[in-house]
């Protein structure tokens, strides 16, 4: 194994030993100054998680958080130095860690704390204003082709992981959110969260493969408020290329 | 237009929480960012670094691309760096004497490496392949150290002046890591200091640092969360009595204060800098 290999190996297993080649002017403080190293890089990742899933924090406590975390980052270092995505395999992996099991909503509500990273950090762009579908005529309104902002992001939920995030959260408007689908934008410097309408997601994902705003919302009753939810959370933009 | 070059004054590390008390320059001339935290696409925080770019210097300071690894640059990594680069077009770019990635992990901290031939070769190839990349020259900066290692035939200074002899790159001279690494491996900062290759410093940082009791005596922790120790300072004057006023950091990373007391730290530098360049 190389030096840096056994070293690495040794700074995220507290159970490995102390790397053979290291020295120090007293020599029975080499593991301890080594440990320097296994708390900084276990230490500052669990810290990025408390930043990056502040309600899962708060639901499961600091401790129990601290502890779940730790676990995490052993087997799952960041694979990149941007830590502004870092823990992008939480949501799952809590969700199937046995001992907060009893939360079954976990894994939802960390799924919407990391939506909410993806869509703050996304490219910016304008999002598509509504007052313009006005100067349009009705009868030409479903062959309208709309772009996904590049802000959109959406989870699914069986639980009302809104609600819970959104108790925990100072989102008063939210805390009474179904489950179903939850839709977050950025359409400028501010995050959107909404509980979408069943078929938001269909919808936009249509749009996204350049269909048409009929092809998109034809065949659903609901259409109407799909098509506000849209447009007031910004998930919308101008459809820059010409293919039909 | 751009800032080409840092001022020969005090910095700050930006943090967001201060972007309201930076709306008009004081004893806070030039600031400094992590370069991975605006490897992003697009939103709040890459917008306030180009409005803040357009009144202040800025430094972009790497500490992800692994100069020190063993293994070849991570190249999704480089080709961040110079996207970022183009795009912010910093006054300077500093990386560390360190390795921070391994077998595809990335560990968030920086890491020492042994000092021997071999090792200089490989540091100084990685070097060479950054500054080519970006199309300018880079400063490295010294770690600091908890132990060493039994297999280094250099010591640190030659190290470094050979692979800014070999390279090209200048130096980013961190009086705090010197500090620290002497106390930790029983040495002597000043002697440090009079071996180390002045002539090619482009940056000084300066930080505090805690200390922990261990067997036997006395560990000093580079945590960058309180203000610059009194020696530290002492070592930063001896210092800049040599080399002239150059661009000095304060770096203060961990329970980040209010900016009053950033901006004390950085008159106390500017003081410094100020005596030297009268005399």
């Amino acid at each position: 194994m190389s030096l840096q290999s056994s070293f690495a190996r040794a700074v995220l297993r507290p159970e490995a030993e102390t790397p053979a080649p290291l020295t120090a002017p007293d020599e029975r403080t080499v593991s301890t100054r080594f440990n320097v190293y296994r708390n900084n890089v276990t230490v500052s990742l669990v810290e990025s998680l408390t930043e990056a899933f502040p309600v899962i924090a708060k639901l499961v406590g600091e401790n129990f958080f601290t502890a779940m975390a730790r676990e995490f980052v052993r087997d799952n270092p960041p694979t990149s130095p941007v830590m502004a995505f870092y823990g992008d395999a939480f949501p799952d992996w809590i969700a199937d860690f046995p001992p907060a099991a009893s939360l079954p909503y976990l894994g939802e509500v960390a799924r919407i704390e990391q939506s909410r990273r993806e869509a703050y950090h996304a490219a910016d762009a304008q999002p598509f204003a509504i007052e313009r579908l006005s100067k349009v005529p009705p009868e030409d309104l479903p062959l309208l082709r709309f772009g996904v902002h590049p802000s959109v992001r959406f989870v699914t939920t069986r639980h009302p992981a809104l609600a819970i995030w959104a108790r925990n959260s100072e989102a008063a408007h939210l805390i009474a959110a179904p489950a179903g689908e939850v839709l977050i934008t950025r359409p400028y410097w501010t995050l959107i969260l909404n509980a979408a309408p069943s078929g938001t997601i269909a919808a936009l994902s249509t749009l996204g493969q350049g269909r048409s705003l009929g092809e998109a919302l034809g065949d659903i009753d609901d259409a109407p408020s799909i098509l506000a939810t849209l447009f007031s959370s910004g998930a919308v933009i101008e459809r820059t290329s010409n293919h039909d | 237009m751009p800032f080409t070059q840092l001022p020969q004054s005090a910095g700050v590390g930006f943090k967001p929480a201060h972007y309201d008390d930076l709306t008009e320059a004081g004893a806070v001339t030039w600031l400094e960012v992590h370069a991975e935290n605006y490897m992003l696409d697009g939103g709040p925080r890459r917008a306030m670094l180009a409005e803040l770019s357009e009144r202040f210097a800025i430094s972009a300071h790497g500490v992800g691309l692994s100069i020190g690894g063993e293994g070849p640059l991570d190249r999704d990594h480089l080709k961040r760096l110079k996207a970022l680069m183009d795009w912010l077009k910093p006054a300077q770019f500093s990386e560390h004497l360190a390795w921070s990635s391994h077998g595809g992990a990335y560990l968030n901290d920086l890491l020492p490496l042994p000092y021997t031939r071999a090792t200089l070769e490989t540091v100084s190839a990685h070097i060479s392949e950054v500054q080519d990349v970006l199309g300018r020259r880079m400063l490295l900066e010294n770690p600091s150290s908890y132990l060493s290692f039994t297999e280094s035939t250099l010591s640190e200074t030659d190290f470094l002046g050979e692979l800014a002899h070999r390279t090209g790159c200048g130096m980013l001279l961190d009086i705090n890591n010197v500090f620290v690494s002497a106390t930790n491996l029983r040495l002597s900062a000043e002697a440090y200091l009079d071996a180390y290759p002045l002539e090619h410093v482009g940056e000084i940082h300066l930080a505090g640092h805690h200390a922990q009791e261990i067997e036997g005596g006395t560990l000093l922790i580079d945590s960058h969360g309180s203000e610059v120790a009194d020696p530290v300072w002492a070592l930063y004057e001896r210092t800049i009595a040599k080399t002239g006023p150059r661009p000095t950091l304060i770096e203060w990373d961990n329970d980040v204060p209010d900016f009053a007391t950033l901006e004390r730290e950085a008159a106390r530098a500017n003081a410094i800098l100020q005596r030297r360049a009268a005399a």
